[in-house]
């Protein structure tokens, strides 16, 4: 159905939205939906991991290197010294981790799949697939967001290991913090929602990307420039959403879970 | 046999370009008909509308009850697999060689075992002589073969209505006349309904039963073929011919001022070549007759006296031959 001509300002940034939403829908009701696409997924799961595992692994450590050195030294300066662990801990696992996950998700693999998409959808491959009876949302979008989502997720996990591993070598190597006063931080500050809520936005962030890149993917502008641009887009829209959903999950988080020792 | 396809005052617009409106026709079960008209004037659209691709703003296409227009995507999706639509470009799955591509739907929505999905694609691949190129990837062969893969993949469900968007388009005029002959022949073995979108007058003048054409957002004409072919319409004769002579410019529909500066300078525009009205294919020795020709001489004789003078002689003309060569069925 073809949109009516509408002059309102802000109305195509809504239609736009509209349809993003109505995809986001359609992909977790077909995730239920017969056939099961195991074997896309797994290609899927494997390509997205093998082009972001080594970035996201080179990224983290600096990042957690770079936290715990901030955090080391505003605490020394507030007399904190012993927290550093715990702080810096709590910024790598419940901002930083996510936030490198999703952005090297989105970077690495969301480009990927939307210039995939976009160049099948100019050379009417999902229009073939449609008149053949088979929906490519199920076929070709559901098993890359899940995977998207699957190594957002796991790839969140060794962030946070490997973010906290850098922290805690260059606080005790560099800023002469006893590796006894940062463990027992860990357990002064953090707590298990701590991590809960990290794999959470780390399973939103990864479907925000997957989800935005098969959209823009599905909707290139006419011709190969058209696809070229749709990545693009693909991968600020992402980016701006992102750091939105991030700030809410946050403000919620801190409302709803009480800070350890309070 | 094939499904009727009543289109109803089927209207399109893309934001403020209208494509064509009111678009009213019957394609009948198992005949072949050719959709003639000059580039961008919405072939391709009008065939992604009868299968439901795209969704015209006004008007219906009814098909064994279903509306592809207006019902929900669940019938629509339904209908779509009796269906075959070979795109103007192939539309091959790209990652896929041409083996696993023409398979794909038997694999999607039969139950069959790898042996006979292999036998039906080895045998469809050899109709359109593609055999030996199984292993090749779409983008390892030329257009034509393209062309060619995308009529394979869509003969392979047994389709009852099959749309063909240019079938010649890329082909040298040997491999168009091949092409024409494997249409006739497709229709002689499973009795689908078929529409042929083209502008290639070769196809139009030898291979279906009925043409019509689109020219500047209407349907001009729709009828039996040897009345197109001899109508005296200027659109229609213009096209047929391929020339400049009439009311088809390079862009857009010439002006008045232009018509008539033609016509005081009518000898500078080159010859213009009569038409010549080729008898209809007929199926290869060996296949069944057609069983679309004797409906559609029935219906055609039904019509016969309030046609033209030409069309009557056209049509007797066709008859004669056809007895010549094997009969009316
Ligand atoms: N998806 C679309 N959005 C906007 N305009 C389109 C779209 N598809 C086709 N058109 C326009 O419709 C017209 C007819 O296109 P098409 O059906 O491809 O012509 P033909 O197949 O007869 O050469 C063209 O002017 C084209 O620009
Ligand atoms: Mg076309």
């Amino acid at each position: 159905m073809t949109s009516p001509d509408t002059s309102v300002p802000g109305a195509s940034a809504l239609r736009q939205t509209g349809r993003l939403f109505t995809l986001a829908a359609s992909v977790v009701a077909l995730t239920f939906r017969r056939p099961f696409q195991v074997r896309e997924l797994i290609q899927q799961f494997y390509f997205i991991a093998s082009v972001s595992i080594l970035p996201t692994a080179l990224v983290s450590i600096p990042f957690g290197a770079v936290i715990a050195l901030q955090v080391g030294s505003l605490a020394t300066q507030l007399g904190a010294q012993s927290l550093t662990g715990g702080a810096s801990v709590l910024a790598v696992v419940q901002q930083a981790s996510p936030m490198i996950v999703a952005l090297i998700i989105s970077g690495a693999a969301g480009s990927a799949i939307c210039a995939d998409l976009g160049s099948r959808t100019i050379r009417e491959e999902m229009d073939a697939m449609e008149v053949m009876g088979v929906s490519p949302i199920q076929r070709l979008v559901v098993p890359r967001v899940l995977a998207c989502v699957g190594v957002s997720v796991l790839l969140n996990g060794l962030v946070s290991v490997v973010g906290v591993a850098g922290g805690y070598f260059f606080n005790v190597l560099m800023q002469d913090g006893t590796p006894g006063a940062y463990l027992a931080s860990f357990s002064a500050l953090a707590q298990l929602p701590d991590l809960y809520v990290s794999e959470a936005k780390a399973l939103l962030f990864g479907l925000i990307a997957g989800i935005v890149a098969s959209y823009r993917g599905l909707n290139p502008a006419p011709g190969p420039k058209g696809v070229g641009d749709a990545v693009n887009q693909s991968v600020v829209i992402t980016f701006l959403l992102l750091f939105f959903v991030n700030l809410t999950m946050t403000a919620i988080y801190l409302e709803v879970v009480p800070p350890k020792g309070s | 046999m094939g499904i009727e396809v009543t289109v109803e005052g089927l209207s399109k617009a893309f934001g403020p370009q209208t494509i064509w409106r009111d678009v009213t026709l019957t394609l009948p079960a198992g005949e072949v008909s050719v959709m003639l008209g000059p580039s961008g004037t919405g072939k391709t659209v009008f065939l992604k509308s009868l299968i439901g691709l795209l969704k015209p703003e006004t008007g219906r296409v009814l098909v064994d009850g279903v509306d592809m227009v207006n019902d929900p995507d669940r019938k629509v999706f339904a209908m779509r697999k009796k269906f075959g639509l070979m795109f103007q470009d192939g539309a091959m799955f790209g990652s896929m060689n041409l083996y696993d591509n023409i398979a794909f739907p038997l694999r999607e929505h039969t139950r069959k075992t790898e042996k006979e999905i292999r036998r039906i694609v080895l045998e469809q691949m050899d109709v359109v002589g593609l055999l030996g190129e199984e292993r090749k990837l779409p983008g390892q062969i030329s257009g034509g073969m393209r062309k060619r893969a995308g009529l394979a993949r869509a003969l392979v469900m047994d389709p009852e209505i099959i749309l063909c968007d240019e079938p010649d388009s890329g082909l040298d005029p040997v491999r168009t006349a091949y092409i024409s002959q494997l249409l006739i022949d497709v229709n002689a073995r499973i009795d689908a309904t078929m529409l042929i979108v083209t502008h290639n007058i070769e196809i139009a003048s030898t291979v279906p039963d009925n043409i019509g054409m689109l020219f500047l957002r209407d349907l001009v004409a729709f009828g039996p073929r040897e009345v197109l072919l001899t109508s005296e319409e200027p659109v229609v004769g213009q096209f047929l011919r391929g020339n400049r002579h009439g009311p088809i410019g390079m862009t857009e529909e010439k002006d008045a001022a232009k018509l008539e500066e033609e016509a005081r300078a009518a000898d500078t525009l080159g010859p213009v070549r009569p038409i010549h009205i080729p008898p209809q294919l007929r199926p290869s020795p060996g296949l069944p007759a057609r069983a679309a020709e004797a409906r559609h001489a029935a219906a055609v004789d039904a019509i016969l006296p309030t046609l033209s003078h030409a069309a009557q002689h056209a049509i007797r003309e066709n008859r004669a031959h056809l007895n010549q060569t094997g009969g009316l069925t």
